[in-house]
């Protein structure tokens, strides 16, 4: 596996809401210019790390380690300070503003001093324009709504936004679970971008199809539990879609359904 | 996919027609609905209506309700409602009263002591509807009721009538009549200077929507507050400013009336918080939240303004004027819904 120290790195966290226990004694890191994806099904406690990761919540035991320091973020803006920025699904963006307003929403750019200091609206519309060119995003038009863009786009620009701002860990958090197969290959080839410039990426998704090929390793959740943690050499894509479905029961399932003769399960393709 | 290098030029953008740029304003419907009120009134009631004093007239009553609306437009754009907003323009004016009256203070602390009140109370507002996640539509229903209890009963307690009146005896009244209560000629006809302020809060709250840090967290807040604080902007603070602002605006509001009529009712302003949502709704606010200008809250009190007075001018019954009103708010908000939808297909 990689030998660079890790960026980001969980050991051993849990955490309990109640009685209910979400996550128990999970570890994770990764390393910049890595993508970790995080695979499990619904329930499987991914968006419980993530909210711990992003700072929304904190851990009740275990240790959160940034750049090998023990940490403990209060809300989502000191995790943002120290370059860790998440990527919701559906949250990233504000559907009735605009694409540039979006772009700096939380970091306006200003200009002058005091009382009349501003949001600088030119230097905003210039540096979305460009910045997205620069990534491949082509927006028509900055000043339309994001509400107008398709899901692919909303979710390629909260990326761009992310590494414009700064980001040395990007948490996507289910980013081309709502997508078709184009638009969440266009997110794909972000991710992998943001990963060549060097940034550690954590990839939370329940499809091992998407993982996999850009994935450097791989930890599977099932009912907030560890169900194994893989470097990309030693596991195929069988095995991620065997384990995330908790094994032995898709392949009853599968038997079940093809003694029924009508249906079939689809196989993954490598 | 890729399309890099000169990004100005982009064969799919149609070039935006003026009538286009114009229409996907929000306020642009609200323009023509005022353009349309002024027109007839101007047929049914004659030149008076249009008249320099016809104006000075109509923009009386639209400079009042004007201020009130623009801060409920930012409040409204910011996803969230304020009921006492009319009730509290009352209390702000009842208390001024008070503390000249009855305490003998001269009239600037008394201003002074209202506005912290009025602040004060808006800052609960917003600190209940932030830290409970109750609709604002209930928490500050009951601030009205509340506000309006306290009203009648500090009243009464105090003068032991339902007003409270002598306000022009106060030190200092000539000043604060001067800056809140004076007319302005303008070509020889007496305006309000209530109308002053009303463009200048006007043009303020426009500049802080749309060129400061605050009005982009203003959009993003009532867009969709979750996603607003996962980047970053702070959703408590934004939404307590606004409470406040709105608080700060119903007392401007109190303190003019207070100022002119030298007397407030107990009762005063009630009724005022439906008149400064549904001014902001003509100017096209979404109730919903995250879309709206301060300029079409303006224009929406612009259109009010000239309807409760061209009903005057026309010597009809005044009663039709709510009726004008109620027809008035539907028209407005099918016709920003209409032009919306529309604005953004065109722009797909």
């Amino acid at each position: 596996m990689s030998q660079l120290p890790a960026v980001l790195e969980v050991r051993d966290v849990s955490k309990h809401f109640g009685s209910v226990i979400a996550l128990q004694g999970i570890s994770a890191a990764v390393s910049a210019g890595e993508v970790a994806c995080v695979l499990g099904d619904n329930g499987a406690g991914k968006s419980t790390l993530i909210k711990i990761l992003s700072g929304v919540h904190q851990h009740d035991t275990g240790q959160y380690l940034v750049d090998g320091v023990p940490v403990r973020f209060q809300s989502p803006r000191d995790a943002l300070d120290r370059g860790i920025a998440t990527v919701y699904q559906d949250l990233a963006m504000i559907p009735l503003m605009s694409v540039w307003r979006n772009f700096f929403l939380g970091s306006e750019p200003t200009r002058g001093r005091g009382p009349l200091r501003r949001f600088d609206v030119r230097l905003a519309r210039q540096e979305t324009r460009g910045e997205l060119a620069k990534m491949g995003i082509d927006v028509r038009d900055p000043d339309q709504p994001v509400g107008t863009l398709s899901g692919g786009e909303r979710q390629s620009l909260a990326i761009a936004r992310a590494v414009y701002f700064g980001a040395r860990v990007l948490i996507l958090d289910e980013p081309t679970s709502a997508l078709g197969v184009k638009q969440a290959g266009i997110v794909l080839r972000y991710i992998a971008q943001a990963r060549d410039r060097g940034l550690g990426v954590i990839f939370i998704t329940h499809n091992p199809n998407h993982a996999y090929p850009v994935g450097n390793r791989f930890l599977i959740l099932n009912r907030g539990r560890s169900a194994g943690s893989f470097a990309k050499e030693d596991v195929t894509i069988q095995e991620l879609t065997r384990l995330m479905a908790g094994g032995a029961e898709l392949e009853d399932l599968a038997h079940e359904l093809e003694r029924g003769g009508t249906v079939r399960m689809a196989t993954p393709e490598p | 996919m890729s399309v890099a290098g000169a990004p100005a030029a982009d064969e799919r953008l149609a070039p935006t027609t003026l009538l286009r740029r114009l229409l996907v304003r929000p306020e642009f419907a609200a323009v023509i609905g005022a353009v349309v009120v002024y027109a007839f009134f101007w047929w049914q009631a004659g030149s008076l209506f249009a008249s320099k004093v016809g104006a000075a007239n109509w923009l009386d009553p639209a400079s009042t309700l004007g201020i009130g609306a623009v801060a409920v437009a930012l409040l409204m754009i910011g996803g969230e409602f304020d009921l006492s907003a009319g009730v509290m323009t009352g209390s702000a004016g009842l208390l001024t009263g008070m503390l000249t009256t009855e305490l003998g203070w001269n009239i600037w602390p008394a201003i002074a002591a209202a506005l912290a009140f009025a602040l004060v109370v808006g800052f609960f507002n917003g600190l209940a509807v932030v830290k409970t996640g109750l609709p604002s539509f209930i928490v500050t229903l009951g601030t009205l009721l509340a506000l309006q209890g306290a009203n009648l009963g500090v009243t009464k307690l105090v003068t032991g009538t339902v007003q409270v009146r002598g306000i022009a005896h106060a030190g200092g009244y000539d000043s604060a009549h001067a800056l809140f209560a004076s007319t302005v000629k303008v070509l020889g006809t007496p305006f309000q200077v209530s109308i002053l302020w009303w463009l200048a809060v006007t043009v303020l709250a426009s500049w802080v929507l749309l060129r400061t840090r605050v009005g982009n967290w203003i959009f993003s807040v009532g867009g969709a507050a979750p996603a607003a604080r996962s980047v970053g902007v702070p959703v408590a603070r934004t939404k307590i400013g606004l409470f406040m602002t709105t608080a700060a605006a119903a007392w401007l509001v109190g303190i003019t009336a207070a100022v002119r009529f030298t007397s407030v009712q107990a009762g005063a302003g009630f009724g005022q918080e439906f008149e400064f949502i549904i001014a902001a709704v003509i100017g096209g606010c979404l109730l919903s939240g995250g879309y709206g200008t301060a300029v079409g809250a303006a224009v929406g009190a612009l259109i009010y303004g000239m309807t409760k007075q061209g009903i005057v001018y026309a010597q009809w019954d005044n009663d039709w004027f709510k009726l004008f009103l109620g027809a008035m708010l539907l028209f407005a908000t099918l016709a920003n819904n209409l032009v919306r939808k529309w604005a953004e297909e065109a722009r797909k």
